[in-house]
């Protein structure tokens, strides 16, 4: 299902999702949300709080197990059935993983290690890479995001901007397709927050595939390829930033924009 | 956390063998090994020789070595089977478990040959015939009958033929001790009037001090006998064809004479009315040995406290050895029983949360007595020591579980999720993220833990274990000395703890250094 019109035909599309549902409690959070998504889009997911746009996120790498949906990410398949989670789902979740990245709002660096050893623990350990590859490349992507100088620090010493971009960093070091953000600046002040949108720019320009749930109007109109808004746990509009922000389409889409003013 | 464990492991390591050295050099050394009494020349045999003048005690001249005037009977009825006595310390409560749990062949410790006893083992003939006498303090009169105690506080020992002359004749307040070293301590200071108490006891510990005296006649007459397992007969019938030979040529009457035990009541057992010219000589050797050692002079008791540093150090040795590789138990153990606590099915997380609940929920001791004495039924043996280890651990491991869950619990959700991200396993999230973070709240309470355990591990000397508590009860008991000896076996427990304090203090810094200093931000 495509839902943006004026794309070349069916172009990479690296991420698929199709009627992701989610209840907690008896609470539908997610009603069948379904996406696309090209390689090397900027997708910006807004809406207000407790719509669902964090919990389809996690869906889409199975830190919330669906209760059902399919999500494809590269040649990575996983569909829910509303079953228990089994084994045989949890290592089919494990493949799909090897292709996404993702930074939280807390960050949640280890606090036990230094930022390097951040970076380098999960190449090692997951993946298997020696020391001086995992190292090589750890000290490439900290110079990426600026953070050379405190490779050697403790996270608990780095300022939020500097823990979010090690953040960054870290989920970079495992190569993956795509890039998941759930609300990346929501705990920083707004000139730490540029520093974080600006390795995200960064990202864009090299290609990254990144999906951002944000609260950051300015950024999802700036950088994004295209932004969803999402309301009562299904997508209620989505297309180009600056023709969803200048004119909405969907009376719902207008009255969350306009109390952003 | 690596180097922690790491640590622990080494420090046991090192430790066991050399305890296992000094407990196998040491004669007096507990059953390290299940007794192989397959061979023909060792005799095997158990005492509680803790206070237990004058049948089986420390040698007080040479702490490390036996006497007795039932230790020299013993060795005289192994030679004359042609085998070799060899003693087996055991506490008085263990005597016949141990018995039937094949520890040694026979048990020998002035056990009275009564009907409830002749109903539980096997007795060989009587060595030794003897009667009651009463103690009083020297200030005292009168109190020289039976019926003379009537109306007044008198101590005995517990489960004895004078405790049940007491309660029959009634009209006394009975006191019961388990060692006779705490009756007479309360005679001394006017907790008790009087003391009633086998003549041999009687006399080699009211004799020695100043302050108390034998008065009136001998009361009432009974025997001992060697005990032994229901199914060994034959071995009884050796030893009693021994004993008869002893009998005839004078050996057991030697004995009794160095000892000054021989009295008219053997006399008439034995048809041995002859009075040779035997010295009393381990009599006065004992007297001289008390009459130098009680004395206070400030010389006799730094010589005397200098003799202990070697036994007390052996001690402590096998109270670091048991604890350390207890609690090396505990927290492997523990640290699984948290994690499937906390992250296992259903089945796993009630498992774990039944075993924490019977184990915290049950005495300690209990558990030391069930898995020694208790398990051999189920055909599983272990050694004392083993024993020890494993009781302490078993039940040190319930409570570090749920100090380990705890710490797991102060861990954010947020690590785990972001090392799923990553793409770790769960089990790559607990063992690099999760685990490493709750080790640093849990290290002070561990500490704690381990100095506790280090206590707690005197109760492994109901298991024959010859470590720090049980040392001190030896010395002190034998030396009527509680003061000095607890102050030096205090002082090896404090010793023993410092360095694990400061351990878990270097760890807790280089955890808190590696957290930035802000240990406890989360």
């Amino acid at each position: 299902m495509r839902l943006l019109k004026g794309y070349p035909e069916l172009t990479d599309l690296v991420l698929q999702a199709s009627a992701i549902a989610k209840s907690f409690d008896g609470n539908e959070i997610l009603r069948g949300l379904s996406l696309d998504v090209e390689r090397g889009e900027l997708i910006s997911i807004i809406g207000p709080s407790g719509c669902g746009k964090s919990t389809f996120l996690r869906c889409l790498n199975f830190l919330e197990h669906p209760d059902a949906g399919t999500v494809r990410i590269e040649d990575v398949t996983l569909s829910c059935t509303g079953k228990h989670w089994t084994r045989a789902n949890e290592a089919q979740a494990h493949r799909l993983r090897a292709h996404v990245g993702m930074v939280f709002q807390a960050f949640n660096l280890f606090p036990h290690r230094t930022v390097i050893d951040n970076v380098m623990m999960a190449p090692m350990q997951v993946k298997g890479i020696s020391r001086d590859e995992a190292q090589a490349t750890a000290c490439t992507l900290l110079e990426k995001v600026g953070l050379s100088g405190v490779k050697n620090r403790y996270p608990d010493s780095l300022s939020g901007g500097q823990k979010q971009r090690a953040a960054i960093a870290r989920a970079l070091a495992m190569k993956p397709s795509v890039m998941l953000y759930d609300e990346p600046t929501s705990a920083l002040d707004p000139e730490l927050s540029e520093e974080v949108l600006s390795v995200m720019r960064d990202l864009d320009d090299d290609g990254m595939t990144q999906l951002v749930v944000t609260h950051d109007m300015r950024f999802a109109r700036a950088a994004s390829d295209r932004v969803l808004y999402v309301e009562g746990g299904e997508i209620v509009e989505s297309g180009d930033p600056d023709l969803m922000f200048a004119n909405p389409k969907e009376g719902r889409t207008r009255r969350f924009l306009r109390t952003l003013l | 956390m690596n180097k922690f464990f790491a640590c622990l492991v080494v420090l046991a390591l090192t430790l066991a063998p050399s305890v296992h050295a000094v407990a196998a050099d040491e004669q007096t050394a507990a059953p390290l090994v299940v007794p192989g009494a397959k061979d023909s020349t060792d005799l095997p045999w158990a005492s509680d020789g803790e206070a237990n003048v004058p049948y089986v005690f420390h040698d007080p001249e040479h702490e490390s070595r036996m006497t007795g005037f039932e230790y020299d009977l013993v060795n005289a009825i192994a030679e004359k089977m042609h085998r070799k006595g060899r003693f087996i310390q055991n506490d008085w409560d263990g005597l016949i478990p141990g018995l039937s749990r094949d520890l040694y062949s026979m048990v020998v410790d002035g056990i009275e040959m009564t009907p409830e006893h002749k109903a539980a083992v096997l007795f060989s003939r009587p060595y030794y015939v003897t009667s009651e006498r009463i103690i009083l303090r020297k200030d005292e009169t009168g109190l020289d009958t039976m019926e003379a105690l009537k109306g007044h506080k008198i101590g005995t020992i517990k489960d004895t033929t004078a405790e049940r002359m007491l309660r029959r004749q009634g009209g006394s307040t009975i006191r019961s001790y388990e060692e006779e070293t705490n009756a007479f301590s309360d005679l001394r200071n006017g907790r008790l009037d009087a003391i009633l108490l086998d003549a041999p006891i009687a006399m080699y510990y009211g004799s020695i001090s100043d302050d108390m005296k034998l008065v009136g006649e001998p009361i009432g007459s009974m025997e001992y006998g060697i005990a032994f397992a229901p199914g060994s007969r034959a071995l009884r019938d050796q030893v009693d064809a021994a004993l008869g030979e002893l009998i005839k040529d004078g050996t057991l009457h030697k004995i009794l004479a160095r000892w000054n035990l021989w009295t008219p009541l053997m006399e008439n057992y034995t048809g041995d009315h002859t009075h040779p010219d035997i010295a009393p000589v381990e009599w006065d050797r004992y007297r001289a040995a008390m009459a130098s050692t009680t004395g206070n002079n400030w010389k006799v008791l730094v010589h005397r406290y200098v003799g202990f540093l070697p036994l007390i150090g052996q001690a402590a040795l096998m109270t670091l050895a048991v604890s350390a590789l207890a609690m090396v138990l505990a927290v492997a153990l523990g640290l699984l029983l948290a994690l499937a606590r906390h992250y296992g099915g259903a089945v796993l997380r009630l498992t774990a949360g039944f075993y924490v609940e019977i184990v915290r929920g049950t005495p300690l001791l209990i558990q030391v007595l069930f898995i020694f004495y208790g398990l051999p039924a189920f055909g599983i043996r272990l050694s004392p020591f083993m024993a020890g280890v494993l009781s302490l651990g078993l039940n040190y491991a319930a409570y570090e579980a749920e100090n380990y869950r705890a710490g797991l619990l102060s861990v954010p959700r947020g690590q785990m999720e972001a090392a799923i991200a990553l793409n770790m396993t769960h089990w790559q999230a607990l063992r690099l993220v999760v685990v490493p973070q709750a080790f640093r709240t849990v290290v002070p309470v561990m500490t704690n833990d381990f100095i506790s355990l280090l206590k707690d591990s005197s109760l492994v000397s109901v298991i024959t274990l010859t470590e720090l508590s049980q040392t001190y009860v030896r010395l002190s008991s034998t030396y009527y000395d509680y003061f000095g000896t607890g102050l030096m076996v205090g002082a090896a427990y404090l010793l023993l703890g410092l360095p694990f304090v400061r351990l878990a203090r270097m760890a807790e810094r280089r955890m808190g250094r590696s957290m930035g200093g802000n240990v406890g931000h989360h």
